[in-house]
């Protein structure tokens, strides 16, 4: 049971709206899983449907290597979570709010061990205020305090550091380190900011428009070595065919539309140039970005500038 | 199923909101028997003075099985407003709250979900009506004392003897749950059409008092719709204090006029209660959550 | 001539028949008050029954209480009583309190095998709200059977009583009283009643002949009572 998280060719759609639009990855144990895309990517659709709030439309999602949807409260118990915002009951102190939550999860759980899960996240002594005089940032500890608390295999964090200040994110990136490290907690945690997930992640996916660009380990998609080429040409189809039966095949990127994406060592990039002449591809452009973010901020801020950039 | 119950009585009855109808109902109650100890014989006259005019009434009319009648007659048509208040709100509020996405990535099943929250809902609707018995009925007994009831009905009068009233004022209350049930449902039922709670709450009332008003007009138009409107139904409880009368015309005690209409309403109640919370169900489950 | 002295003298043997018979009568309702005016006090109980089609009411138990001349109370005990207006005192004393009116006979009639004379009586007093009181005298007993009042304000009411222990006192066991009722509706919304009536019941809410009937068990009389059960 290496694989936590297995999603098959996820597709959401609301009335004619694609949000997730055929996604397919894989979160290992042991990963700390960085979501990557703009707001309105599909991140938080896709969280959602790992987490059973919203429906797929379309695909499989098999988690602890059960089906999702036979297997739900199985699964659930093994997951803590916090999507958005981390609401809770605002006429709750945030002790209470954390024994409620910890009930609906099944399990039982001491007052000490509340309390401890308090002092974790560093709100002991405001453990019997009310929620609603809380900052964001002590709302966002709480959230993760009940996401802990019956210590579940998998945590789900979506855009944990949202409205914080830079105190309040180092001190999320601290204790997803932590978790990942000394606990060995399996953690999917989305983004919008390249820098936070370059950070912490061990694996990443970036998604655009509900479609998957790129899944890789941190260690290469972070890798100055490695380069991400764009190729466009007059003839996709072909091209694509060509090169999966070339030595190319293992650079191979997800296709988009009109463009071949390969991730490739710098060095190689006249090699490529030289097998795609020799191949018979009518090559249009072949573009090289330099850095993840380069091609991060690039695919992800709309096609229209790509098409610029292009040109 | 039970721990979840129990959270939901607990937020329930932590929040200030769940008071107000309380309160409310607590103040008019107060302020409507002060209003009968303080001039109630006049209130009395005028509501009797048709009847009055024929015949002379002798003996305290003005009991607290009387009062308790008026009170209710008062209260039960406001009441739902109050049981809207909580019950539209309970998923709803949550959306709204951003809570209910905390709540369903739990190991819960939407089906427990949705069940131990509209069991929450009738048990609040139940407490409601329970201080509403305790103080419309218990404390205006204390205050009026007791004694034989006299009602004055659309075409005759009542005459209740004391030893039978207390029956019809059980069996009244348990109706008045089942009425109050019906609309915890309607509202639990439009809850989840929105995130916020504002939407629901005046919906449901908007449809009662929308109910309500065909179901109190005389128009033979609204009298076609009259028997399917469930607020037509909600009244029923009034069939509890109506009594059947021998050949001599005297009352015979322990007897109701109408229990065929009791049982019908409760009847229709019921498959009113089942058909919302059936589809709340329905709804619920296959229902994204967006909040 | 001979006619009208044969008109003439028939005149005269009737006027001197209806006098003198006038005569016997009011004599015979001074003996009934008479018989009635030993009892200065008493305290009844009873049952009362009230037949009225749009009144719903149980058979109750009655204490009754009465003072000369006019103070009489009746107590239930679930603490209501419901008497139609007019015919409050249920109480014979009462109409022929007053000698304050003509007395003419009207022949005779038997009543529930019961030879009686029947009686009527004029009030002198034309502010007196009663117009007529038609009475049937039990001659032999002295007790009044039966009496019709119709009244200026409240309409025709009919007082049957019959007699049984307290015969002597000119008290009865039984009271029927018969009285018209006036029409009777509340506004649905006041009663907030959505149903209809059915036709059965409409139709028995549209008879206008009430009844109350008190039946006595027994009287104490003349033990003195304090004035202020009349309050």
């Amino acid at each position: 049971m290496s694989d936590i998280i297995k999603v098959r060719n996820l597709s959401k759609k609301f009335n004619q709206f694609t949000a997730v639009n055929d996604l397919s990855f894989t979160v290992a144990n042991g990963d700390v899983y960085g979501f990557l895309g703009q707001n309105g990517a599909g991140k938080s659709t896709t969280m959602r449907m790992l987490l059973t709030l919203i429906q797929p439309t379309e695909g499989n999602i098999e988690m602890f290597g059960l089906p999702l949807h036979n297997n739900r409260n199985e699964i659930l118990r093994q997951v803590g979570a916090v999507i958005e915002k981390p609401d809770v009951y605002k006429y709750l102190s945030a002790y209470e709010n954390l024994k409620l939550f910890a009930k609906l999860s099944g399990i039982k759980i001491s007052h000490q061990k509340l309390q401890q899960q308090l002092e974790v996240v560093g709100l002991a002594d405001r453990a019997n205020d009310k929620v609603k005089n809380f900052s964001q940032g002590m709302k966002q500890r709480l959230g993760i305090a009940i996401a802990l608390v019956h210590n579940p295999a998998l945590i789900v964090l979506d855009e944990p550091t949202n409205g914080l200040d830079p105190q309040g994110i180092a001190d999320i990136r601290n204790l997803i380190l932590h978790l990942s490290n000394n606990e060995g907690k399996t953690i999917l945690v989305s983004s919008h900011l390249l820098s936070e997930i370059e950070q912490i992640a061990t694996k990443v996916l970036i998604i655009d428009k509900g479609k998957k660009i790129i899944e890789d380990s941190a260690q290469s998609l972070f890798d100055p070595a490695q380069t991400i080429v764009e190729i466009t040409t007059f003839d996709d189809v072909f091209a694509r065919q060509q090169l999966l039966q070339s030595q190319w095949e293992s650079a191979f990127q997800e296709n988009r539309q009109n463009q071949i994406v390969l991730k490739i060592d710098r060095q190689k990039i006249s090699v490529l140039h030289r097998d795609l002449v020799a191949m018979n591809i009518q090559l249009i452009s072949l573009q090289p970005r330099h850095s993840l973010e380069d091609y991060f901020l690039q695919v992800t801020t709309g096609s229209q500038n790509v098409h610029q950039y292009i040109q | 199923m039970w721990t979840l119950l129990q959270i939901e009585l607990y937020k329930i009855f932590r929040r200030p909101r769940t008071y107000i109808a309380f309160a409310a109902i607590t103040s008019l109650i107060a302020i409507v028997q002060l209003g009968l100890k303080v001039d109630g014989k006049e209130y009395a006259d005028f509501v009797m003075a048709d009847f009055k005019n024929s015949f002379s009434i002798d003996g305290n009319t003005l009991n607290g099985y009387f009062v308790c009648y008026i009170l209710l007659q008062l209260l039960l048509v406001h009441v739902p407003l109050l049981i809207a208040l909580i019950a539209a709100d309970m998923i709803s509020g949550e959306a709204n709250g951003g809570t209910l996405r905390f709540l369903l990535t739990k190991p819960v099943s939407r089906f427990n979900f949705i069940m131990a929250k509209f069991l929450a809902a009738t048990i609040y609707t139940i407490a409601l009506l329970i201080w509403l018995a305790i103080l419309a009925l218990f404390v205006s007994m204390f205050i009026f004392g007791t004694g034989d009831m006299l009602l004055l009905k659309n075409s005759y009068v009542v005459q209740l003897q004391q030893d039978d009233i207390f029956w019809r004022y059980s069996g009244a209350f348990g109706f008045a749950a089942l009425a109050m049930t019906t609309v915890a449902a309607l509202g639990f039922f439009l809850s989840q059409f929105a995130e916020n709670s504002i939407g629901p709450i005046v919906a449901t009332m908007s449809v009662i008092i929308f109910f309500t008003i065909l179901s109190t007009m005389s128009i033979p138009l609204f009298n076609l719709v009259k028997p399917y409107l469930f607020t037509t139904h909600m009244v029923s409880w009034k069939e509890f204090f109506d009594i059947r009368v021998d050949e001599n015309n005297a009352t015979i005690k322990g007897s109701i006029e109408h229990p065929e209409r009791i049982v019908r309403s409760v009847a229709i109640l019921a498959v009113h209660i089942l058909l919302f919370v059936g589809a709340s169900l329905f709804i619920f489950k296959k229902k994204d959550v967006l909040s | 001539m001979n006619r009208i002295i044969k008109i003439f003298s028939v005149a005269i043997t009737l006027f001197f028949t209806t006098t003198i018979r006038a005569q016997d009568v009011a004599v015979l309702v001074q003996k009934v008050k008479a018989k009635l005016d030993v009892v200065n006090d008493y305290i009844a109980d009873g049952t009362m029954k009230t037949d009225v089609s749009f009144i719903k009411a149980p058979i109750g138990q009655v204490k009754i209480y009465y003072k000369k001349p006019n103070q009489f109370k009746l107590k239930r005990d679930g603490g209501i009583s419901i008497l139609p207006k007019g015919g409050v005192t249920v109480n014979m004393s009462s109409i022929v309190s007053t000698n304050d009116f003509d007395v003419i006979p009207a022949g005779e009639e038997i009543l529930n095998g019961i030879k009686t004379k029947k009686v009527k009586l004029l009030p002198r007093n034309d502010n007196s709200d009663v117009v007529i009181t038609t009475m049937y005298i039990d001659e032999a007993n002295l007790v009044i059977c039966k009496a019709i009042t119709t009244t200026k304000e409240n309409g025709t009411y009919e007082i049957e009583m019959s007699y049984g222990k307290y015969i002597n006192y000119g008290l009865p066991d039984k009271v029927v009283f018969g009285f018209n009722t006036k029409d009777y509706k509340m506004p649905k919304g006041v009663t907030l009643e959505f149903e209809d009536e059915d036709k059965a019941t409409k139709d028995k809410m549209k008879n206008k002949k009430g009844k109350v009937e008190i039946t006595y068990k027994n009287y104490t009389i003349n033990k003195g009572i304090d004035d202020k059960v009349f309050k």
